[in-house]
């Protein structure tokens, strides 16, 4: 047993003899390039010509970075500019590399050397030492003995990094009802994502499915992606008879067009792959999966809630519109939502 | 006398001098210069993830040069002509000229990229080297600690700087990331506002995860990997057990020159190897994806692979089931993955701990252990690795629905299944392998290896010659610590704690099953009849004795 396991517990460790003692480090083997000059001095001559190979591969990636110039709309000067670049870069390191390792491995000597450690405590004396320091920087100081001072500096250091927290109370607004409502209102035309050019009822048909924004978003100055983040919209016309509408809702649709938000009650991705015969909106970051012609119900995957339903109608020129916003907030869910 | 020394010491000698009368680096070289390195191929992971590192840093200083981490709109006037004109961040325009526009831009932007796959990976290979030969017992626990931050730092640098291109994938994972947070109960649409100034994607959260991304992460990477080699400097390297090798000393080569050239080689030799990656593998092609918007799909596409394992968690989570409890939402599909994630994360960084509440071994461990000889922990970290291997390919459920015709229904019932099966399986497997071999390494012992050799004997009995196993091998094979389960017991005031009932329990789960090395007694039976199969103990033995010192 050496020194290091005698200090402390072996807590559960059994005690067993071993059956043979320990032979020690195993006899060194020598070396073809140990043993003779001649296997030492071809090792010394492929070291070097890897070394000379490093030097052919940084040429190669100076003369890369020279002989393509960038040339618009044409890609193969950026494609052979980066492969050359690449491969030089990599035959100058891969040569330095091998011919470092290649060097230690056959010349320089492989014995395997033992050296003691030392355990990390620290031993008796010093630590008698150690704790004699602090023992009288106590003293000096009074910091155990005066108990006011002592205490008052914890609620100091308890206190001051606090403003540092504050201190970034700006960093985003207070929330508000920001993420209850969307750019829907009553009247707002359904337009085509991305052109923004309105829809007319009689251009879906059935089994058709639109990408939808509210018509005026692209036009926004500010805030385009955080209003579309919210107002995406899928649209699809269905046989009204495939349609399993909730009374209260039966106005919400118009003549088999519903229209219901895109962004997935799970995480938020655009939920946008639309399967026609089976009526099933699929989110492809984690397959949530909707059944259109049921409310939007979850049938698969770990959203929870259904898709919103955006409540639609047509204008006087045949264009469809939303009757108001979302009567619910769209995306995921949070806490406070229902409040 | 220094002068004319000086004088006929020319360059490499002139320098020595000169740096050592002004810092006195003399005694830094005499101190490090032949500290003692144990050399093995797994030790390389490690080594491997620094210099990943170091790329990462000198690719990334370049990227700086040129990246812009705007999320203001402009319309894009670049050379590649697919996407001349169309409305984008600044952000993404500079990854873009990046890309297209600087010569030995994207050959870097390929070196980072590729790099920072790496850079996980190894620092996930090494932590589990680590795990496996127990190198994390006393005095490494710290140790251990350190490179666990570390290996969520790879992954916090991996998340924020997959975000700064600003195109439809990076958005896209950033819209995931605000769906998490907005689930969290009561901070969490505060912390979304805070995190993204104002709605999700607002204009400000590029360059606030630049500036973790460049500085903050960096920075705290530098710090913790100093610490953490500054530790493995103090601890000095564990090595594998094997002749000589013991808890007091340590066997390898020289830091200087042996190591150094190794070492420094070697990191040649992973920058190499990543420039070739990277000249011949596209990595991240944004230009396919466009710039970010929240309406377009992007099918099939997949995350960087360290992010797989939280991805797959949240495919993986039950469905439609939120809690309501007063009115306030706590959604499920978010929370589940999220805190059986943090609760893995927490158990991993406390491993070191609860084994040692386990064994309450106060020794230094120096030595490691074969993985077999530590049949337990071993299957524990199958167990871990599995669990972390399906939640990782759960973030692949629709490419296997897909590629195997299966519907995506059964794809993730199956994997829901085997997250709680599959562990359980891997852990009694390999304790199961742990224990045969630890059993053929005593047969080993005690009879020897088996030839394959079969010879018929003059009386007409047939066996198969067992060749001796030669003395060092046969150390490797029998220098090992075993451990015995404890059985309640009570206290001072004679009662048996829960703790204590606890402890005794897992004691038995760790160490009832267990195969005991090789006794004297059982070793020198076995030899009693046979021929002798050690030769020469003496003479090798006072060479050995020369080696050792
Ligand atoms: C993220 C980047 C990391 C870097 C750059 C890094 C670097 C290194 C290096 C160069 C060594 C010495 C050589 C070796 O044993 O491989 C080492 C040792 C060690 N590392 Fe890490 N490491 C990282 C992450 C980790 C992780 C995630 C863990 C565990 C949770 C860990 C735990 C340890 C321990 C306990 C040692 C001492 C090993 C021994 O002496 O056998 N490291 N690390
Ligand atoms: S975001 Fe749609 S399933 Fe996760």
């Amino acid at each position: 047993m050496s020194e290091l396991e005698k200090r402390y517990s072996p807590g559960l460790a059994a005690q067993t003899k071993r059956p043979i003692e320990d032979p020690g480090i195993e006899p060194h083997r020598v070396r073809m390039t140990d043993k003779s000059e001649k296997h030492a001095r071809t090792a010394e001559r492929q070291i070097a010509a890897m070394f000379g190979v490093s030097v052919i591969g940084a040429i190669i990636a100076i003369w890369g970075f020279f002989a393509f110039p960038i040339v618009d709309g044409d890609l193969s000067a950026t494609r052979n500019n980066s492969l050359w670049m690449g491969l030089g870069m990599a035959l100058s390191m891969l040569g330095i590399g091998f011919g470092a390792v290649h060097w230690a491995k056959t010349l320089m000597p492989d014995n395997e050397v033992s050296e003691l450690r030392h355990q990390a405590r620290s031993s008796e004396e010093t630590r008698a030492q150690a704790l004699e320091v602090v023992k009288l920087a106590d003293g000096e100081s009074g910091f155990t003995r005066r108990k006011l001072i002592r205490r008052t500096m914890y609620g100091a250091l308890a206190f001051f990094p606090i403003p540092g927290i504050i201190i970034f109370g700006d960093l985003g607004p207070v929330v508000g009802d920001s993420l209850r409502h969307t750019m829907w209102k009553s009247g707002t035309r359904l337009a085509k994502d991305p052109t923004g050019i309105p829809i007319k009822a009689s251009d879906v048909t059935i089994g058709s499915v639109f990408h939808v924004i509210p018509e005026g978003l692209e036009d926004l100055e500010e805030h385009k992606l955080e209003e579309k983040a919210k107002a995406a919209v899928l649209l699809v016309r269905v046989n009204p008879e495939d349609l399993n509408e909730d009374p209260a809702k039966a106005d919400w649709s118009y003549q088999g067009i519903v229209a219901y938000s895109k962004i997935c009650t799970h995480v938020g991705c655009p939920v946008a792959l639309y399967e026609q015969h089976t009526h099933h909106l699929l989110c492809p970051c984690h397959q949530s999966t909707f059944d259109l012609a049921n409310h939007c119900e979850v049938v698969f995957g770990p959203a929870s809630r259904p898709l919103p339903q955006l409540p639609i109608t047509v204008d006087a020129e045949g264009y469809l519109v939303a009757q108001s916003d979302f009567l619910e907030p769209v995306g995921p869910s949070f806490w406070d939502m229902r409040k | 006398m220094t002068n004319t020394t000086e004088q006929k010491q020319g360059f490499v000698g002139g320098t020595a001098n000169y740096l050592d009368e002004r810092l006195g680096l003399g005694a830094v070289v005499k101190g490090f210069g032949r500290k003692i390195f144990p050399d093995h191929w797994s030790f390389m992971l490690g080594e491997v993830a620094m210099y990943s590192f170091v790329i990462l840093v000198l690719s990334g200083t370049f990227l700086t040069f040129f990246y812009q981490p705007s999320m203001a709109e402009v319309h894009y006037d670049g050379s590649y002509a697919p996407l001349k004109g169309a409305q984008m961040s600044i952000a993404y325009a500079s990854s873009l000229d990046i890309s297209f526009d600087i010569r030995g831009g994207l050959i870097m932007r390929q070196v980072h990229h590729w790099a920072a796959l790496l850079f996980v990976a190894a620092a996930g290979l090494h932590m589990l080297r680590v795990f496996f030969t127990g190198a994390f017992r006393k005095p490494r626990e710290l140790n251990w600690v350190v490179g666990f931050l570390l290996f969520l730092m790879g992954m916090a640098a991996g998340f924020t700087g997959y975000s700064l291109p600003d195109d439809l994938l990076s958005g896209n994972g950033l819209r995931i990331i605000d769906g998490m947070i907005k689930g969290i109960p009561v901070i969490g649409p505060a912390v979304s506002s805070g995190f993204f100034g104002g709605e999700f994607p607002g204009t400000e959260v590029v360059a606030r995860l630049y500036s973790l991304h460049i500085m903050i992460v960096p920075a705290l990477i530098i710090v913790l990997m100093g610490v953490h080699l500054m530790m493995v400097v103090i601890h000095k390297h564990t090595h594998y057990s094997g002749p000589g090798r013991r808890d007091d000393n340590v066997v390898g080569y020289p830091l200087m020159p042996v190591y150094v050239a190794k070492a420094g080689g070697f990191f040649f030799l992973v920058f190499g190897v990543i420039a070739a990656i990277a000249a011949t593998f596209t990595i991240n092609p944004i230009w396919n994806y466009g710039p970010y918007d929240p309406s377009p799909v992007s099918a099939g596409t997949q995350p960087d692979w360290y992010i797989g394992w939280l991805d797959g968690a949240l495919r993986l989570a039950p469905s439609g089931w939120d809690v309501v409890i007063a009115g306030f939402v706590i959604p499920m599909g978010v929370m589940v993955p999220l805190v059986v994630s943090l609760v893995f994360l927490a158990l991993v960084a406390a491993y070191p701990f609860i084994e040692n509440w386990v064994t309450k071994d106060k020794r230094e461990h120096h030595v490691l252990d074969r993985p077999r000889n530590a049949p337990t922990r071993t299957a524990i970290g199958a167990a871990g690795v599995t669990f972390y291997g399906v939640l990782w390919a759960g973030a692949s459920t629709d490419l296997i629905a897909t590629n195997f015709q299966m519907s995506l229904n059964q794809v993730l019932t199956a994997m829901q299944i085997l997250l709680i099966l599959g562990p359980v399986i891997a852990y009694w497997v390999t304790k199961r392998a742990c224990l045969s071999l630890q059993r053929k390494d005593r047969e080993m012992v005690l009879h020897g290896r088996e030839t394959g050799r079969v010879v018929r004997l003059p009386h007409g009995e047939y066996i198969e010659v067992h060749e001796p196993v030669d003395k060092y091998e046969l150390w490797k094979l029998v220098d090992f610590k075993e451990y015995e389960p404890v059985l309640p017991r009570p206290d001072a005031r004679g009662k048996i704690t829960v703790g204590n009932r606890l402890r005794s329990a897992v004691s038995r789960l760790y160490f009832e099953d267990r195969i005991a090395p090789v006794s004297k007694a059982e070793y020198e039976l076995a030899h009693a009849d046979h021929a002798p199969a050690i030769e020469d103990k003496p003479k090798s033995k006072r060479k050995q004795k020369a080696l050792t010192k």
